[in-house]
């Protein structure tokens, strides 16, 4: 496995703001609300120079939420593609870290990190298990993740 | 020091690109952070738009496969300078007199610039929200175009006393009246301010960069750095901008000694006004904000125009 790890500044600078982009792969919706929990008042990820962007060009870490479904295979590659790279792939929630419930399922192709390592193998992943993860879960995740960096 | 050397760092240093960019992020910390104050969130810390410029020069930049390379790249660049050269020229015309007759007329031109540059660099990005994004842009240039002309002409109306045989309309001759002091200065400044929130793409009127439903409009496809230099643009907007208004309606600023307070405080006063715009008003749709410059701010102008011809053959001051 290739580990590419960004140094210097590029790393501080990209550690102090990161701008998230959602990626719902046939998520029930419930992972979806947490996120936007983050960006309330109550947490607001801001602080911390967490920003939700428009479109995967401008983000640092795709926020991958639900199970991976065989229709959403070819988009969330895609999605991934198009990220401007070093960037994070989180996986958001039970289903998306190893298919929860789902597992097994007909219309299952994920978990989430196997669709996005056969586009790229040295891609970073990281797991926020939980359904749905809590609001602290999700942030202790992303420090957590950036640390990796 | 020689001429040549005493320009470069008027444009490259100070009051150039590096005081006006430093400004500039500081104003765009202030407009985040009063945004998260009004919706009783803490905001991100002062540093915060001089880190995401910093990670942006770190990260790829992407260029799309259809794309047209040359015009994707240069665009961005374009903008950025068009912008500086208004920022020189308007803090030249607070300091010094040697200005060109008409530089008013350029610094309206070069106004126009930024915006030119994105819908270049957007429709070079062969991208369908892209599109959407570049169409809602041109259709905005088109609308808020006429009241800054209008506007700018009660300016000149009021700054040039009747009878007068060479009137100069540079910037810093402009400089030494005060129009919004009087009533059609005053409507003309309150349109262009509104002008100057769709130039800067400012809610009620950032129908072209919309996140929620473009996808980032305009700049989807920009990444890396060169989304990087549209955020330096950016940023140099948000000052040169409101001190272009400044200049032009409220007698600019005078830099000597404690009256410099009084000017920059004409300066805040612009932000605040912005930055509450921005937080009270939702966005509104492409028609309807065509509808409000040209029916609504086209009247008003209108009137004021009319008002400052009859202020200035009969000698009404107020008027």
């Amino acid at each position: 496995m290739v580990v590419r790890r960004t140094m210097g500044w590029k790393r501080w600078a990209l550690r102090r703001s990161v701008w998230v982009f959602h990626v719902n792969a046939g998520a029930c919706n419930n992972c979806d609300i947490e996120i936007v929990d983050l960006l309330t008042p109550r947490f607001d990820v801001e602080r911390l120079g967490v920003k939700l962007v428009g479109s995967p060009r401008h983000a640092d870490a795709l926020l991958v939420t639900g199970v991976g479904t065989r229709q959403a295979v070819k988009r969330v590659q895609e999605v991934y593609r198009q990220t401007s790279k070093p960037c994070v792939v989180f996986c958001i929630g039970a289903c998306a870290c190893g298919g929860g419930i789902f597992e097994g399922a007909y219309h299952v192709a994920g978990p989430v990190d196997r669709i996005v390592k056969s586009v790229d193998p040295g891609a970073i992943v990281a797991y926020v298990p939980g359904c749905p993860p809590k609001p602290e879960a999700i942030l202790s995740g992303v420090v957590k993740a950036l640390a990796a960096l | 020091m020689s001429t040549g050397l005493h320009y470069l760092v008027w444009v490259l240093v100070f009051p150039g690109f590096l005081f006006t960019l430093a400004l500039g992020l500081a104003v765009s910390w202030l407009v985040r952070k009063v945004s998260a104050l009004v919706q009783w969130r803490m905001g991100p810390p002062l540093a915060q738009p001089l880190v995401d410029i910093m990670k942006l020069l770190g990260k790829e930049a992407l260029i799309p496969e259809e794309a047209h390379l040359g015009v994707f790249v240069l665009a961005p660049v374009v903008g950025l300078s068009g912008v500086l050269l208004l920022a020189v020229m308007l803090w030249r015309s607070l300091v010094s007199e040697t200005a060109f007759v008409g530089d008013v007329i350029v610094a309206l031109y070069l106004m126009v610039l930024p915006s030119l540059a994105l819908i270049l660099g957007s429709s070079a990005s062969a991208s369908p929200h892209a599109a959407m994004g570049t169409s809602r842009e041109m259709k905005l240039v088109l609308s808020y175009e006429l009241p800054l002309a209008l506007a700018l002409v009660v300016v000149l109306i009021k700054a040039v006393p009747a009878g007068d045989p060479a009137p100069s309309l540079s910037l810093a001759a402009l400089a030494r009246h005060a129009p919004v002091l009087s009533l059609s200065g005053l409507l003309a400044f309150l349109a262009s301010l509104l002008s100057l929130q769709a130039k800067l793409g400012f809610i009620p009127f950032d129908m072209a960069e919309s996140e929620t439903e473009l996808a980032g409009g305009v700049l989807m496809e920009y990444s890396g750095v060169l989304l990087a230099l549209w955020k330096v643009m950016q940023a140099l907007m948000l000052v040169a901008l409101p001190l272009f208004l400044v200049v032009v309606f409220m007698g600019g600023i005078d830099l000597s000694g404690w009256s410099m307070l009084w000017g920059v405080a004409k300066l805040v006063l612009v932000w605040v006004l912005m930055i509450l715009i921005k937080n009270t008003n939702p966005r509104v749709r492409i028609d309807q904000a065509m509808r409000f410059f040209w029916v609504y701010c086209g009247t008003g102008l209108g009137i004021a125009v009319v008002l400052a011809m009859i202020g200035r053959q009969y000698g009404v001051p107020w008027l």
